[in-house]
């Protein structure tokens, strides 16, 4: 049982995982309520948070979430008020998204890119109403995406632009996801849902408390929102929330939501995508705007718009699944089954709650990236066979005002 | 407590070092002489332990293997377990399988050398019950251990939960 304890292997497929057997890193704001709960806490890039709760296993948080609703608390992400009259013009110069070209109050998954093309990070974008855009970047990536974007702000501003950017530190940020989100928060909100479609963003009152965005949009391939709260009142918020008769409403931790992920093809940052992979690459050419595909003014644009004209990417993201046994995880290698040529290698996987199959995502060679391609995953003294399938690997549900 | 007081006592009459001699005269001491030779026939049920979170127990040459509750509670809902076959020769310290939950996967190592005689195909049907019980009805396999020394290479309850101790403050 090495691996168990060694500090990396302890949840392969989230590399920043440790294990605590006290909090030690810093907190958010729901902290608290994470150990009323019964949290076990691990320390995730830097924060104290939740893998799981005392009531539910991953595995039936998981379920749960596909089912009813589930909480977390995604507060250790970075959330930036960009202001300034040249705002948009200035995170275009940085990301591939056409912000410019946004609704109000709507927005866009992004990346920042760096000058290979790589990607820096992935995040959201919102072109609020107001006098600013909202972000939304990954914890993980808080050290370098912060300097990043304060650099490059004072540079604008040393050429005469208007820029400026202002953190919302220790804001908290609860995704609320499942089927019976809407049900359960249009009780609590004079918000109303079904014109909130997906990507859409909005200010209002939730549950009595004032000045929560709230966003159509998460992490786990089901309808949800992420609210945006004031950190003092962000414990009543879920409270309120897990108190409701309209739905079955749990609190879930890092593990399912790195399962969900998983299973709704969704990247993790470090693991599925990092500087050494381009958008086109990765799958996630929709995150180049069709007009910055022609003003190729963003870091790495030209690499990138050259892949997407000639095809000419040489390797792939893709979903594997293989039948229930040892699971294909991060690092391990992908071979030819009749030459054994190593031709790609997993970046993710688990054993799949909601199908009861093992998934996978994983790089491979372009020519071996085609659905139903068959691979062995080598495990060093075990093999096992896999299939190259189109990702999600269970089908989302973004409530997009359609259906 | 009392399993580690067993299990020195199961060293004191295995062990030709007078060294264990003096504990041996404390525990006559305290059980009467009845009691001490159930005390021995149960000391051979007593529970060893690797540094990787397996256990054994030991009858006479056979040993059943499991991996520890610490070790169940980490990996969180276990949805797969290989197991090492029947007749398969195993090597002290050698990967002899793995298990797998939603949250990680891990080897299981031999905690001793010997051949394979049956393992819990139970678990292969319904790997959750290495959750609800990993200590009883959880076992992985049965084996028939080459030399009874090596258990002696192993943890005691008491070590092996300090061990745990010392693995959960470091991390």
């Amino acid at each position: 049982m090495n691996r168990l304890v060694s500090r990396s292997a302890l949840l392969s497929a989230t590399r920043c995982f440790s294990r605590t057997s006290e909090v030690s890193g810093k907190q958010t704001c729901l902290i608290e309520t994470h150990k009323k709960h019964g949290g076990k806490l691990v320390e995730f890039a830097g924060y104290d948070m939740p893998t799981q709760y005392a009531d539910l296993s991953i595995k039936e948080s998981t379920i749960h979430t596909r089912k009813h609703v589930s909480l977390f608390d995604v507060s250790h992400m970075l959330q930036t008020h960009i202001t300034g009259k040249d705002r948009v013009a200035f995170i275009e110069s940085l990301t591939t998204a056409d912000v410019q070209g946004l609704q109000e109050n709507s927005g866009t998954l992004s990346v920042f890119t760096n000058d290979k093309g790589g990607i820096k990070d992935d995040l959201i974008i919102m072109k609020t109403d107001k006098d600013f855009l909202f972000l939304v970047t990954n914890a993980g990536c808080i050290d370098k995406d912060l300097p990043y974007l304060l650099e490059n702000a004072a540079a604008w501003r040393s050429k005469g632009k208007d820029v400026k950017i202002e953190t919302l530190d220790n804001r908290g940020l609860v995704a609320v996801q499942g089927p019976e989100m809407a049900k359960v928060l249009q009780e609590g909100t004079e918000i109303d849902l079904s014109k909130l479609t997906f990507m859409k963003t909005i200010v209002g009152t939730v549950f009595g408390i004032e000045g929560c965005r709230v966003t159509r949009c998460g992490y786990t391939g089901e309808d949800g929102v992420e609210i945006s709260v004031d950190p003092t009142k962000a414990e009543q918020l879920v409270e309120r929330l897990l108190a409701s008769q309209a739905g079955k409403v749990k609190l879930a931790g890092l593990g399912a939501r790195d399962a969900l992920r998983l299973e709704a093809g969704l990247c993790l940052y470090g693991s599925d995508i990092d500087e050494n992979t381009t958008p086109i690459e990765a799958g996630l050419a929709f995150v180049v705007a069709k007009r910055r595909r022609e003003t190729l003014d963003f870091p790495g644009a030209e690499k990138i718009v050259k892949q997407l004209k000639e095809k000419s990417w040489p390797k792939r993201r893709v979903g594997l699944i293989a039948p229930a046994g040892r699971c294909p995880r991060s690092h391990l290698p992908l071979i030819d089954p009749l030459d054994k040529c190593a031709l790609g290698f997993v970046t993710s996987g688990c054993p799949s709650p909601t199908l009861g199959k093992n998934i996978a995502i994983a790089y491979v060679d372009k020519s071996h990236s085609k659905e139903g391609t068959k691979f062995i995953v080598d495990f060093g003294a075990k093999q096992a066979p896999v299939e190259v399938v189109k990702m999600p690997f269970v089908p989302t549900n973004y409530y997009t005002g359609k259906k | 407590m009392n399993l580690s007081i067993r299990l020195l006592h199961l060293h004191v009459l295995s062990s030709k070092f007078s060294i264990h001699l003096p504990e041996m005269s404390f525990l006559s001491r305290l059980i009467p002489a009845a009691t001490a030779r159930t005390a021995v026939r149960f000391a051979s049920s007593g529970r060893y332990y690797t540094k990787k979170h397996e256990w054994i127990t030991v009858d006479k040459s056979v040993g059943t293997v499991g991996i520890t509750d610490f070790a169940t509670e980490q990996l969180g809902d276990v949805v797969f377990i290989e197991l090492p076959e029947a007749g398969a020769e195993i090597e002290k310290g050698e990967s002899t399988g793995a298990v797998e939950s939603v949250k990680a996967a891990s080897d299981i190592y031999a905690p001793v050398s010997g051949k394979v005689l049956e393992k819990n195909t139970k678990l292969e049907d319904e790997p959750g019950i290495i959750n609800k019980s990993p200590l009883e009805k959880g076992w992985l396999y049965k084996v028939e251990i080459k030399s009874v020394d090596q258990l002696k290479e192993l943890l005691s309850e008491e070590q092996y939960n300090t061990f745990k101790e010392e693995e959960e403050a470091a991390h």
